[in-house]
């Protein structure tokens, strides 16, 4: 390699390839390293790509991108151990451009990505795990990979949830059981006509399902199910520390998740033909670290920039987003000829401009709204009985709705208790 | 859909197994440990414990890094595999 880099991405997720692509967009030169033998072999998502961020960068990327399905159909569902109360939401509005999610496939669709980069311009290296950083100094300049020294301007980490890089440059996230959550998923192959019957979707309309109560048995965390074209993609998500208390294992939820009336239905006939986890930060913004040094930025997973509200999880868009700002700092620094940590504090204003940390601020109080265990076993459990008293006609005196509720709440939770949680929700959800 | 053992499951994936671990317990800090997080933590199941003792295989490892987080006492060593070895997946 006789090339001098002027920039050098760790890692080939969404945060990497964003970031390289608009540098090698941008002219500079640019090195992608990925771990994996092609990038997105590692790599496990719930699956939906949210937002308009990717149009920005690739005008209408679901043309040519491997993408699966669109999102046209939101459920929510809370599940007892038995019965389910849905919210199920369709509009004709998220069937046309701009789209509101696509489904993904991240062995697919991080290799798609990697090669815009190529295409680009920009040099990518499959196959190869960076070991460290290069210093002068205070000064990040380079990389060391594969006994390999490799120097550069500038380094971005893009290397996720466990960032080495971040770690090493001491802006590590501080990952403990209580922030991170575990996900598992199985892919579930199923004839594309029976997807589209069974889920009640047209064409590449689709499906993004998430689970509330029985799915966790009432612990911190959810399920999922999204429809790809010709699988879908199931999982349940759970907080590390509830784990360990519980002395449960997230496969047992996954197996009795698939087991649930709610979801055995949706799922018969499904072969399994992957089996896969991976971590995702759950902190919100008080998890997330200097975003720079002199020579290094820290974007996606690695700087735990994940919104987790408890009615999604978006970490996609935010990967994108924060390696296009990333990408557009170092471009500026270039110009300058100057990658101090005083010009590339740009980064930092750019994420504070966007959805990134505008976000993150006003869901500041989600992480502590989710750790309410009443969240997980009370309330999607509530909410099935109540139905159940609602719809089933037993031939005595009909009560009001509101007298039903009462009735339900009673010794589990105080009408006070309720209202609180309910403000609560109001500003975190 | 009937349940599937984790060896059922780890066996849809492909592996590269590295004959270097990637990860490394230190046995003797684990002999002290009640708590025991790991079993419950790896979703690959890479954690036995037979009469008491803990025993780790880093085969059907998923590169999550669970374990290491959830030790509290430090006794795992903990990186990615080489480039190109471990695990591979065809969907994500
Ligand atoms: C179960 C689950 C469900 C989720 N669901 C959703 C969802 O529906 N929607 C959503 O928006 N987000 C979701 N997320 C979050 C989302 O997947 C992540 O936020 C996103 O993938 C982060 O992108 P990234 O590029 O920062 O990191 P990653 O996607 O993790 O990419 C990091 C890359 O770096 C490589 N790498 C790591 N170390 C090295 C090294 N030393 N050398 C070379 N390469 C290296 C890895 O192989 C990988 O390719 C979910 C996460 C989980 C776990
Ligand atoms: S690896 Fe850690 S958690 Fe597991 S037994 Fe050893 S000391 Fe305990
Ligand atoms: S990294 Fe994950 S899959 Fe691998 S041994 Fe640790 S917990 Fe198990």
């Amino acid at each position: 390699m006789k090339e001098r880099f002027d920039a050098i991405v760790v890692g080939g997720g969404p945060a990497g390839c964003a970031a390289a692509y608009t540098l090698a967009k941008g002219g500079l030169a640019v090195l992608l390293v990925e771990r994996g033998r092609f990038a997105g072999v590692k790599n496990m998502t719930g699956g939906v790509l949210y937002g308009p961020v990717l149009h920005d960068l690739i005008p209408e990327f679901w043309k040519e991108a491997p993408v699966e399905r669109h999102v046209s159909r939101h459920v929510i569902t809370f599940l007892s151990e038995k019965t389910s109360v849905s919210i199920d939401f369709n509009s004709a509005g998220l069937d046309q451009p701009l789209y509101d999610g696509f489904t993904v496939l991240r062995a697919r669709f991080d290799r798609w990505f990697a090669d815009k980069v190529e295409q680009a311009g920009g040099v990518v290296i499959t196959g190869v795990r960076v070991d460290d950083l290069l210093w002068d100094g205070q000064r990040v300049v380079g990389i060391v990979a594969g006994g390999d020294r490799i120097p550069a301007e500038v380094v971005i980490a893009a290397d996720g949830v466990n960032s080495v890089m971040a770690g090493k440059a001491g802006l590590g996230v501080k990952l403990s059981p209580e922030n991170v959550n575990q996900g598992v998923k199985e892919v579930i192959k199923m004839r594309r006509e029976v997807i589209e019957e069974r889920f009640n979707v047209a064409g590449d309309g689709g499906a993004a399902m998430h689970f509330l109560g029985f799915c966790t048995r009432g612990v911190h965390g959810g399920g999922f199910l999204y429809t790809n074209k010709e699988s879908l993609s199931l999982g349940v998500v759970v907080q590390l520390q509830a784990l360990i208390e519980n002395n449960l294992k997230s496969v047992e939820l996954l197996e009795g998740f698939k087991a649930h009336p709610a979801v055995r239905e949706l799922i018969k006939g499904g072969t399994t033909v992957e089996y896969s986890a991976h971590l995702v930060p759950a902190g919100g913004l008080r998890m997330v670290p200097r975003l720079y040094t002199d020579g290094l930025l820290v974007t996606g997973d690695a700087a735990a920039l994940v919104l987790a509200t408890g009615r999604a999880l978006e970490g996609l868009n935010f990967a994108l987003a924060s390696g296009m700002a990333a990408a557009e700092t170092v471009k500026l620094a270039k110009a300058k000829g100057d990658f101090s940590k005083e010009t590339l504090s740009q980064y930092e204003k750019l994420l504070a401009e966007s959805f990134v940390l505008r976000d993150l601020k006003k869901f500041e109080q989600s992480a502590d709204f989710l750790e309410n265990q009443r969240l997980y076993s009370l309330y999607p459990g509530l909410a099935c009985s109540l139905a159940e008293k609602i719809f089933r006609v037993d031939g005595k005196p009909k009560k009001t709705v509101w007298q039903l509720a009462r009735e339900e709440m009673k010794g589990k939770v105080s009408l006070w208790q309720l209202l609180r949680d309910g403000l609560a929700a109001r500003r975190t959800i | 859909m009937s349940l599937m053992t984790i060896e059922q499951r780890l066996a849809l994936n492909t592996y590269e197994v590295d004959t270097e671990p990637h990860i490394r317990l230190k046995e003797e800090i684990c002999r002290q440990c009640e708590r025991q997080s790991c079993l419950y933590v790896c979703p690959a199941e890479c954690f036995k414990a037979r009469e008491g003792k803990i025993s780790f295989n880093h085969e059907g490892c998923l590169e999550c890094g669970s374990c290491h987080i959830s030790c509290s006492r430090e006794a795992i060593e903990w990186s990615y595999p080489r480039g190109h070895f471990g695990v591979s997946y065809e969907y994500g």
